[in-house]
């Protein structure tokens, strides 16, 4: 092998092994699904008021979302404020953490008991109930919102400054500009993005899972887990999930075709941004949507520490059990997945068809997980208690989950090592581990901890197929912090939630900040 | 009984010998196995004598506690599962993870017959909705109820005992109306909660005026916290009754084990555990032996219950029901 001319032979082949492994683990459970309704899917009336509900709150969610992005990153695009830079960081912070703990934050600020209904009282206003599909499109803003705000406002920040200026020495009005310029960007930005938070919200299961619930309030998600823990109705389950996937399958291929070259105005000389800033009517109205837009995301956050910090010290073991259980989950999903997207990465730097490769490990994060655990579960249980599998099942599905940002993170990287070490390396005789080593690993460091620290806070925070599958003597930090919520422990869900907030973010942290020292 | 007990503790005690304390799962719903519920005293007072390690496992409410032994199917780690109800004994039954236990049971306390090879009861009561009694003109039949803008929890029927209890109690009453009175009801429902405990939990939070409960209930804020602020709705169409089983699985590795516990399940050792503990009314404990806050409990004059074929047969079509009305 050491003697033919590629280089990195071997790790081609082993990267095909881990494509070939991520298809087999999303496709079989699929497979198995699709078999096990081999007989014809049977939908019943309450499953179609079950998709009718997810499409609903799913388009609510996205429109409302997007219709306070637009504004939001306009103003942030054209604000200098302080704390500019740590507000476009908050931005991300929804994405790390734990979808319960956010949830449990949005209850206890703008819930019916919750801090904004406290201080409105005396003033006779009272907060509406916040289960059902109001509570479930809120949270589901809480978390994309600021997703839109982000991809909206890169767009903003890739206008060339020269066609700024020549729109400014053009003598364009307010609406030529937003026509000529702004609508050009959002034109191009608002489709893929509608598409990817649509579909994130039709997968979601924690949100609807918490706030949802009755008839009225029930997703495909919420169904497929219904059917299973509720009904024991296997064939329903694997009916439900096959919708959903279907479903999924339908958005991320919408998503990928709307997703074109991001920037329709060309490329600038990239100078620093300076759009026209309005008036003073602009000014405030900038201001407004900033701080309603700051309160809404970080008030849930605060709470959740404000709250929580107090009942710290007199946890039941088992919450430190459980966290003790979800941080060796997040440390072995964290560890298959990047061993996963390395390899794959690594062979796809040096494949023509890469994209449709690439796409295969998108299939992961299109499928929801709890169609994937119905699959995995109708499989082991063909061969042993799939209770018992629960934990290992999980930190696998973690794994997959994970991997398609990995790879987003790690693939630029690698071809740029690739671009400006390859030749060099092949020049010295570097070959396999050794080129590896010292050609592209140190180039790849930095966003190994990235994806790493991602990797990690995704899986710690996770509350998908563990709910479908776990024993409650083997629960997850999330997991126990639900139960402890269900069973209306509520000093100690909020520390729960405390305890989770902190590992989250902390692990993401140290893999972040371990890659950034390194590097 | 007792031999057998005292032969499942000599066997055991021969196995020490040999290996670690044999263990004994209970799977059973989150409130009786918490601190304050009856698991603890029970598992204390089994220990004493069984030579055994009883484990509870809580693993949700009463219906979701079947789904969870049908999901770890043949190769389930339970050697019990208790805290099902009547409601579900034939689809228990039918799963053919259950096995019989071959006891002659003692003399039971139940308003009606028991014989059954598979389940044994441990103890029962009515369903009602529990209110405040400062709650000016509470309804008195679901008609009142639904006409009302009363604010009540209910629990899920597909993973809750006493949301399926409801759900049987409409059927029982109203029949063919069923329907109607659900979608009456259905303005007045703030949630539906998968388990008792959280729906229990909202209300005591002030989050409702009533929540579907048991007749049984005030009588826990009476004895145990002396308040006697909590009382339970007398419905003119009577009340519907459920009787709580346990029943031992065909996947056990104890048998012996799990025998005895359902024999001690029915002895005062644990039945005297059972009013102030679970808060229902024992299975095998005459009336005289009730601690003093259950005399001023509501006593239904018309009791409403379906044998368990007939509820097995009514329940997919009683749950659509509900279903179908809560959805619109």
């Amino acid at each position: 092998m050491a003697n033919r001319p590629q280089p990195l032979g071997v790790m081609v082949w082993v990267g095909m092994g881990a494509l070939a492994l991520v298809l087999a683990l999303t496709l079989s459970p699929l497979m198995t699904i699709a078999a096990f309704g081999r007989d014809g899917f049977a939908l019943r009336i309450t499953d179609w008021a079950a998709i009718h509900f997810t499409l609903v709150q799913a388009f609510l969610s996205t429109v409302l979302s997007l219709a306070i992005a637009v504004p939001l990153a306009r103003a942030v695009a054209r604000r200098h404020f302080w704390g500019r830079r740590l507000f476009v960081a908050l931005m991300g912070a929804p994405f790390i953490l734990p979808v319960i703990v956010a949830v449990f934050g949005i209850i206890s600020s703008f819930g019916h008991n919750g801090l904004i209904a406290q201080i409105l009282r005396p003033f006779g206003v009272v907060m509406p109930e916040i289960y059902g599909l109001h509570g479930v499109v809120l949270a589901h803003m809480f978390f994309n919102l600021p997703l839109a705000a982000r991809l909206i406002l890169q767009a903003w920040q890739d206008v060339p400054q020269e066609r700024v200026r020549l729109a400014q020495s053009l003598g364009l009005g307010h609406a030529a500009f937003f026509r000529h310029i702004e609508w050009q960007i959002l034109r191009n930005t608002l489709p893929p993005a509608f598409a990817i938070i649509f579909l994130l919200c039709c997968s979601s299961f924690a949100v609807a899972l918490i706030l949802g619930g009755g008839p009225r309030a029930t997703t495909i998600e919420l169904a497929i887990y219904q059917a299973f823990r509720f009904d024991f109705d296997l064939g329903r389950a694997a009916s439900l999930a096959a919708v959903q996937a279907l479903l999924c399958l339908v958005l991320g291929g919408i998503a990928l075709k709307w997703t074109r070259p991001r920037n329709p105005l060309g490329t600038g000389l990239d100078r620093p941004l300076a759009l026209p800033r309005g008036g003073r009517i602009a000014a405030v109205s900038d201001g407004f949507v900033i701080l309603v837009a700051g309160v809404f995301l970080i008030l849930p956050l605060v709470r959740v520490l404000w709250l929580g910090l107090p009942h710290l010290i007199d946890l039941p073991s088992q919450v430190w059990v459980a966290a003790l259980r979800s941080v060796v989950m997040a440390l072995f999903a964290t560890a298959i997945c990047l061993c996963l997207s390395l390899h794959i990465a690594l062979t796809l730097t040096r494949l023509k068809a890469a994209p449709y490769l690439e796409a295969i490990c998108l299939l992961a994060l299109v499928i929801s997980p709890l169609a994937l655990g119905t699959g995995w579960f109708l499989m082991l249980r063909q061969i042993t208690n799939p209770i018992a599998w629960a934990l290992p099942v999980t930190v696998l599905v973690n794994a997959l989950m994970a991997l398609p940002f990995v790879l987003r993170a790690l693939l630029p990287a690698l071809r740029e090592a690739e671009a400006s070490q390859a030749r060099l390396a092949t020049a010295l005789g570097l070959q396999g581990w050794k080129r590896f080593r010292h050609a592209y690993l140190p180039r790849l460091i930095r966003p190994l901890g990235f994806g790493a620290g991602l990797a990690a806070a995704l899986s710690m925070g996770d509350l998908g197929v563990i709910a479908l599958f776990a024993a409650p003597d083997h629960a997850t930090l999330p997991l126990e912090m639900m139960r402890l919520m269900g069973a209306y422990r509520m000093q100690e869900a909020q520390g729960a939630a405390t305890v989770l907030l902190g590992l989250s973010l902390c692990l993401f942290w140290v893999f972040d900040r371990g890659g950034r020292i390194y590097a | 009984m007792k031999h057998t007990i005292i032969a499942a503790g000599m066997s055991v005690a021969a196995g020490m010998a040999l290996a670690d304390v044999p263990v004994l799962q209970v799977y059973t719903y989150d409130s009786f196995m918490a601190d304050w519920g009856p698991g603890p005293q029970v598992e204390r007072a089994f220990e004493e004598i069984c030579g055994c390690d009883l484990q509870f496992i809580g693993a949700g409410d009463g219906a979701a506690l079947l789904a969870r032994l049908q999901l770890e199917g043949p190769r389930s780690d339970a050697d019990i599962v208790l805290g099902l109800d009547t409601n579900l004994m034939q689809t228990a039954r039918d799963t053919g993870l259950f096995v019989p236990h071959g006891i002659t049971a003692p003399a039971l306390t139940l308003p009606i017959q028991w014989q059954d090879p598979e389940f044994l009861p441990f103890d029962w009561g009515y369903f009602a909705f529990v209110h405040n009694t400062d709650l000016a003109n509470p309804p008195r039949n679901f008609e009142d109820l639904a006409a009302s803008d009363l604010r009540i929890l209910i629990q899920d029927p597909r993973s809750s005992t006493p949301g399926l209890g409801l759900v049987y109690w409409i059927e029982a009453a109203y029949g063919s109306d069923a329907a109607r009175i659900w979608e009456g009801l259905s303005d007045n429902i703030v949630t539906v909660t998968p388990g008792w405990s959280e729906a229990y939990g909202l209300f005591l939070e002030g989050e409702a005026d009533m929540v579907l409960s048991y007749s049984t209930s005030p009588a826990y804020h009476v004895i145990a916290e002396e308040d006697d602020s909590k009382t339970a709705a007398a419905f003119e169409e009577g009340h519907y009754m459920q009787i709580e089983i346990a029943g031992m699985t065909a996947a056990s590795d104890q048998p012996a084990l799990a025998r005895a516990f359902l024999e001690f399940m029915l002895s005062p050792a644990f039945q005297s555990v059972i009013p102030t503990g679970n808060w229902m009314y024992p299975a095998a404990l005459p009336a005289s032996a009730l601690p003093e806050g259950f005399d001023g409990l509501i006593a239904p004059e018309t009791v409403l219950h379906f044998s368990a074929k007939e509820a097995a047969d009514r329940r997919d079509a009683a749950i659509e029901t509900w279903q179908t009305a809560l959805s619109r």
